[in-house]
């Protein structure tokens, strides 16, 4: 176990250094020069040089990658080229507010698909399927652009039920006035989706023989459907669920955008729009390694649920 | 022994395609999508040959006419001329709304070009009943803030939406094929070298690499938004035609092409190819679904097409702050059409799957 756990961080490095690469190639080389990109931002013309300097601009390109490189592993990529604040501050005061709105969106999310799933899988073939399952497709192609502004017009700005954007500084004042719309949004966007997925993870085993066995046994329904059936989706239903996780990260983009939560998401694109470079380069780094250890970690879990599973 | 082979020569049995289409054609659902879809791509093409919607800037109806057929309110169509702002929508906040000045309102920001806006309209106002036609006070699915018909705009940005989504598609599955073949065919240090390419481009969410890529290109465009999409969307697709080439490489078929001394592009191209045809096909569609929704959304942020071309995602950014005037007809227009075409193109790569594999439940 702690051989293959070696093995895989071991695996991790060449990844790594090619993430490295590709931001580097993006950044600088496609990127080009910054001056040109600061030109009508930084009007102070010894701050761009400040700049170009730290990034090895007038060096050869394999400086300017040992610089980045040296950024990447001391976890210091400097401040931000828009309000000068340091990127590590950035990052630690953004990841709050973005995980109060994603985490909760994932476990009800969770929770809900799969019970869902089971019910409907339970009536398979019968109308409440088809019905919950055209719902479900015409669900999914409705824009979760369309889905944001109609709720936020409706829910918040007609009805007031719920504030139309903003954060707090409370915890309990976030998460349950601020985030419980982007929640509901997050849910109506994310449920379809996986609702009709875990089905088809659900029937692929409702129809196998150890189903039958437990039936002819004189187990009920329920205990079937919850306990050994359940059991058994749950590997491809975790695999789908850790593969969402990194995407905690980043937030939903658009959710903390329309509802102004000072998220990682929102910094992205507020970064994206000013062309603050460091951010997204920061940003990217630390979303690549999260999502390489989620991997790990998602593979040492299918060995938890399902002891078949042979780690080499 | 000529007669055997004449009769196994009315025998032939119908080929993969042939049977896919047939068991296609049974599917109602899916010929129903097929339809659909068919009928958007020729809107499409027609849009592109101006042969319909061409004129869709032109400002035909008064500042945001409302659907004819939600138009209770409206006022009689005789009195709809241009430059009398004849209708003063009421908002929410039960502030009469000036048509010309609602960008200053929005934003609550002192516009620069607040006094060469003002020259110009007076210019246009003075120039105006001569050059204005009439506009119609209702129009079938609206009007824009411009007073422009929403129905012609939606097939203006279907030009754009589904162009971009079936262009990019085609990039991002022509880069995994490829890519794929060569890692499944060839295996050792290929595949290691292309594995590592995958796995760095899988660990980076993709909608922050396209945002990535999107802040260092500075040029809008169709081209720049189909080149990022391509070169990003490749991964699923190499994933499964490697796993396809991987499996067929070993098959007798082509170790008798080997054996005859077919060459290795040859074997990769003509021999296995054919025969992973329908993996490809069923990407490339799952592809166009997620890139025009990718589009959608990426235009609507502002890293799309350039704010001159009208796209579905343009269109709903517009909306954004229209619903907050009440106007919700481009945001109901947009959103259905596009809501229409994806779930066709769905239910149709649900169709095509199933006819196309059917040992797959």
């Amino acid at each position: 176990m702690m051989a293959y756990i070696i093995r895989r961080l071991w695996q991790m490095i060449p990844t790594l250094l090619g993430v490295i690469l590709l931001v580097f190639v993006i950044f600088n080389l496609v990127g080009g020069d910054p001056a040109y990109v600061l030109a009508g931002k930084i009007s102070n013309q010894e701050q761009i040089d400040n700049i170009r300097k730290q990034l090895g601009v007038d060096q050869p390109y394999y400086v300017q990658l040992a610089i980045f490189a040296k950024q990447v592993v001391t976890g210091d990529f400097g401040s931000s080229w828009s309000t000068n604040e340091r990127i590590s501050s950035i990052l630690s005061t953004r990841l709050g507010p973005s995980l109060m709105v994603m985490v909760p969106i994932l476990i009800l999310e969770t929770i809900l698909a799969i019970g869902f799933a089971l019910a409907v899988a339970y009536v398979r073939g019968s109308l409440t399927d088809r019905a919950v399952m055209i719902v479900c497709t015409a669900g999914m192609s409705i824009s979760i652009l369309v889905y944001i502004i109609v709720f936020q017009y409706w829910l918040a700005y007609k009805l007031g039920w719920f504030p139309v954007q903003g954060w707090g500084n409370g915890f309990w004042e976030n998460l349950l006035v601020y985030s419980s719309l982007p929640i509901l949004i997050g849910l109506a966007v994310t449920i379809a989706p996986n609702l009709r997925l875990y089905r088809t993870f659900v029937l692929d085993e409702i129809n196998q023989d150890y189903v039958r066995t437990a039936r002819a046994k004189g187990l009920s329904d329920n205990k079937i459907l919850w306990v050994h059936v359940l059991r058994n989706a749950s590997i491809p239903i975790i695999t789908h669920v850790m593969a969402g996780l990194p995407g905690l990260l980043i937030g939903a983009f658009l959710i903390e955008r329309f509802f102004s939560i000072p998220g990682i998401g929102r910094e992205v694109i507020l970064a994206v729009e000013r062309s603050d470079f460091p951010v997204v380069k920061a940003i990217t780094i630390y979303v690549a390694v999260a999502t390489m250890a989620v991997n790990l970690l998602a593979d040492l879990m299918y060995r938890a649920v399902d002891p078949r599973v042979q780690l080499k | 022994m000529s007669a055997i082979a004449m009769t196994r020569e009315h025998e032939v049995s119908p080929g993969l395609w042939a049977l896919a289409w047939r068991r296609l054609r049974s599917d109602s659902v899916a010929m129903v999508s097929l339809s659909i879809v068919a009928f958007f791509i020729l809107m499409m093409v027609a849009s592109a040959l101006g042969l319909v919607a061409n004129n869709w800037s032109r400002e035909i109806g008064i500042n945001y006419a409302p659907p004819t057929w939600f138009a209770e309110d409206a006022p009689p169509p005789s009195a709809a001329t241009a430059n009398v702002p004849e209708v003063k929508p009421q908002d929410d906040l039960g502030v009469t709304a000036q048509p010309g000045d609602k960008k200053e309102e929005e934003s609550g920001v002192v516009d620069p070009l607040a006094d060469v806006l003002k020259e110009v309209r007076t210019e246009t106002e003075k120039a105006g009943p001569a050059v204005v036609e009439a506009r119609a006070a209702t129009l079938p699915f609206g009007a824009d803030k411009w007073g422009r018909d929403v129905l012609r705009k939606v097939i203006k940005g279907s030009e754009t939406s589904i162009f971009v989504g079936l262009a990019s598609a085609v990039v991002a599955v022509f880069l995994g094929t490829i890519l794929g073949a060569l890692a499944g065919f060839y295996g050792k240090w290929v595949d290691d070298f292309l594995n590592w390419f995958y796995n760095i481009f899988t660990s980076i969410p993709y909608l922050l690499l396209i945002l990535a890529i999107a802040a260092v290109l500075n040029k809008k465009g169709m081209f720049t938004i189909i080149l990022i999409l391509g070169l990003t969307g490749w991964t699923g697709t190499f994933r499964l035609i490697r796993g396809e080439y991987l499996k067929h490489k070993e098959r007798e078929y082509v170790r008798a092409a080997d054996a005859i001394g077919a060459s290795q592009t040859r074997r990769m191209f003509v021999h296995i190819f054919p025969n992973v045809s329908h993996v490809v096909l069923v990407q490339l569609s799952i592809l166009v679904v997620a890139f025009i929704k990718s589009e959608v959304i990426l235009s609507f942020l502002g890293f799309g097409v350039p704010v001159d071309v009208v796209s579905w995602g343009s269109m709903l950014n517009e909306a954004q702050s229209e619903m907050i005037l009440g106007k919700w007809w481009q945001l109901a227009t947009a959103g259905t059409t596009m809501a229409i075409l994806v779930t066709a193109f769905s239910l149709f790569t649900d169709g095509l799957r199933d006819a196309l594999d059917p040992k797959l439940k």
